[in-house]
């Protein structure tokens, strides 16, 4: 166990120093953020819309992001040959859980920009219940990140990389979504805590489904 | 020495129902070389993936045994080093940090003595802080020999030692290819002459490509 975890925080070093080199995901992901909220902003003007409809554009972008930037972590491994580097140095748990992790903080700090942002560029929408705000966007982005972490490593050694992956990634995505933008609203119409408290216990133990399963498949994934 | 045993039993791989090879046995222990040999397209990168432990084959058992204790093959990695033309070290990297990576999740004692030795012995050393993308490709082939190196394997495979490399280059891979035989197993592929004249078994592997 304790080498599973060193070596998977290993891995999870060398993806961020990379990232931080060749900034693959994060430009890339930066720029989505920023045009999608532009367009909202623009095309809203100073018209008045139901709150609803911003808890539901937010996930939407929290989950175009989450698709578009992290469905990359296995395919630039693939398109650069460093699949079998890893596969020679350490074991396949280690990559699993090191790029899980990587993906978690990504995909949270991407959460955290957009729902800043949003606070920011729009009056009408109010939080009022800010626990249940932040755990949402927490539980919500974690069970993303798990969930396209383990997709993207079934799309980078599918033939059809491209395509594969929304169609893959849509049936075990919506629970997540629909939960999350449930427990948003709940936020802003100020709800009580433990209001929300079904609705994380359904975020949460999807995600640990998801994660259960990602472990079992990952071995067949991993190696050819 | 300590005792290493690989024994290989059958082994047959296809493709889409196309056969590539069958019928390969060999017991190796250490202090042999192994050369597996055979025309382009025959299987030899192939075979030397299986016996990573990196692909199934479509027949066949593997065994390898360290001080007696057999070795599950998903842990194959922590005892065999790999040198072959599929593989890549990360671009964005310098050669020192690719080392360094590869020493830390190995968990090494002592990496950075090792790492130095290494690196001097394949002239790379005052190479070592520049991007591996700036690398030319005969100094990214000795970097792969550093990187497989490290951990001392009990098994080293190389495919095609030579590619990319000068004499001085070729001359460095001999010195260790023989210090492996000295400790381990060494199973190369190869076409050339010098190489299998090295080895004290050859595999020839001949083009079956048969349909079935
Ligand atoms: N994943 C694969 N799927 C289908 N065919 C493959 C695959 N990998 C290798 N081959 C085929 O197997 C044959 C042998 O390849 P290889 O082992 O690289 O030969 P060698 O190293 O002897 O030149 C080639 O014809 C190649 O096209
Ligand atoms: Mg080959």
């Amino acid at each position: 166990m304790r080498a599973i975890g060193l070596s998977s925080y290993y891995v999870l070093v060398k993806e961020i120093a990379s990232e931080l080199r060749t900034r693959y995901a994060l430009n890339a992901l930066l720029m989505f953020v920023v045009t999608t909220l532009s367009v909202i902003v623009f095309s809203l003007g100073s018209e008045h819309v139901p709150y609803e409809i911003y808890c539901g554009t937010l996930w939407v972008i929290i989950f175009f992001s989450a698709m578009s930037g992290l469905s990359r972590t296995f395919v630039t491994e693939e398109e650069r040959g460093t699949t079998l580097l890893l596969q020679l140095i350490t074991s396949s748990n280690s990559v699993l859980l090191g790029k899980l992790f990587y993906n978690v903080i990504l995909n949270f700090a991407i959460t955290l920009i957009t729902a800043i942002a949003y606070l920011i560029l729009f009056n009408d929408f109010v939080v009022r219940t800010y626990s249940i705000f932040w755990l949402t966007l927490l539980l919500g982005s974690v069970g993303l990140a798990s969930a396209s972490t383990i997709l993207a490593a079934i799309v980078a050694k599918a033939n059809s990389k491209g395509t594969l992956f929304p169609v893959l990634a849509f049936p075990v995505l919506v629970p997540i979504l629909l939960t999350a933008i449930k427990a948003t609203i709940l936020s802003v119409e100020g709800g009580m805590f433990n209001e929300a408290f079904p609705d994380f216990q359904v975020l949460i133990s999807f995600t640990i489904v998801i994660i259960a399963v990602s472990f079992l498949l990952f071995d067949f994934v991993w190696k050819d | 020495m300590i005792s290493i045993t690989l024994q290989v039993k059958n082994i047959a791989k296809e493709f889409n129902r196309k056969k590539l090879f069958e019928n390969i046995s060999f017991d190796a222990d250490a202090g042999s070389a192994i050369a597996v040999t055979g025309k382009n397209g025959s299987g030899k990168s192939t075979l030397v993936k299986i016996l990573c432990g990196l692909l199934e084959p479509t027949r066949g058992t593997w065994v390898l045994t360290v001080e007696d204790k057999k070795i599950p093959h998903e842990e194959y990695y922590k005892n065999i080093g790999l040198v072959s033309p599929y593989l890549n070290l990360y671009d964005e990297f310098s050669g020192i940090e690719n080392l360094d990576f590869i020493a830390k999740i190995r968990r090494l004692q002592n990496p950075s003595t090792i790492i130095e030795s290494v690196l001097e012995d394949f002239g790379l050393f005052k190479h070592r802080k520049k991007e591996v993308k700036y690398y030319s490709s005969g100094m990214k082939q000795r970097l792969k020999y550093c990187a497989a190196l490290l951990h001392k394997p009990e098994i080293l495979f190389l495919d095609e030692p030579q590619s990319n490399l000068d004499s001085e280059g070729i001359s460095v891979v001999r010195t260790y290819m023989k210090q492996q035989r000295e400790r381990g197993i060494l199973i190369f592929a190869t076409n050339d002459e010098d190489d299998l004249s090295y080895a004290d078994a050859v595999i020839k592997l001949n083009s079956l490509n048969i349909e079935k």
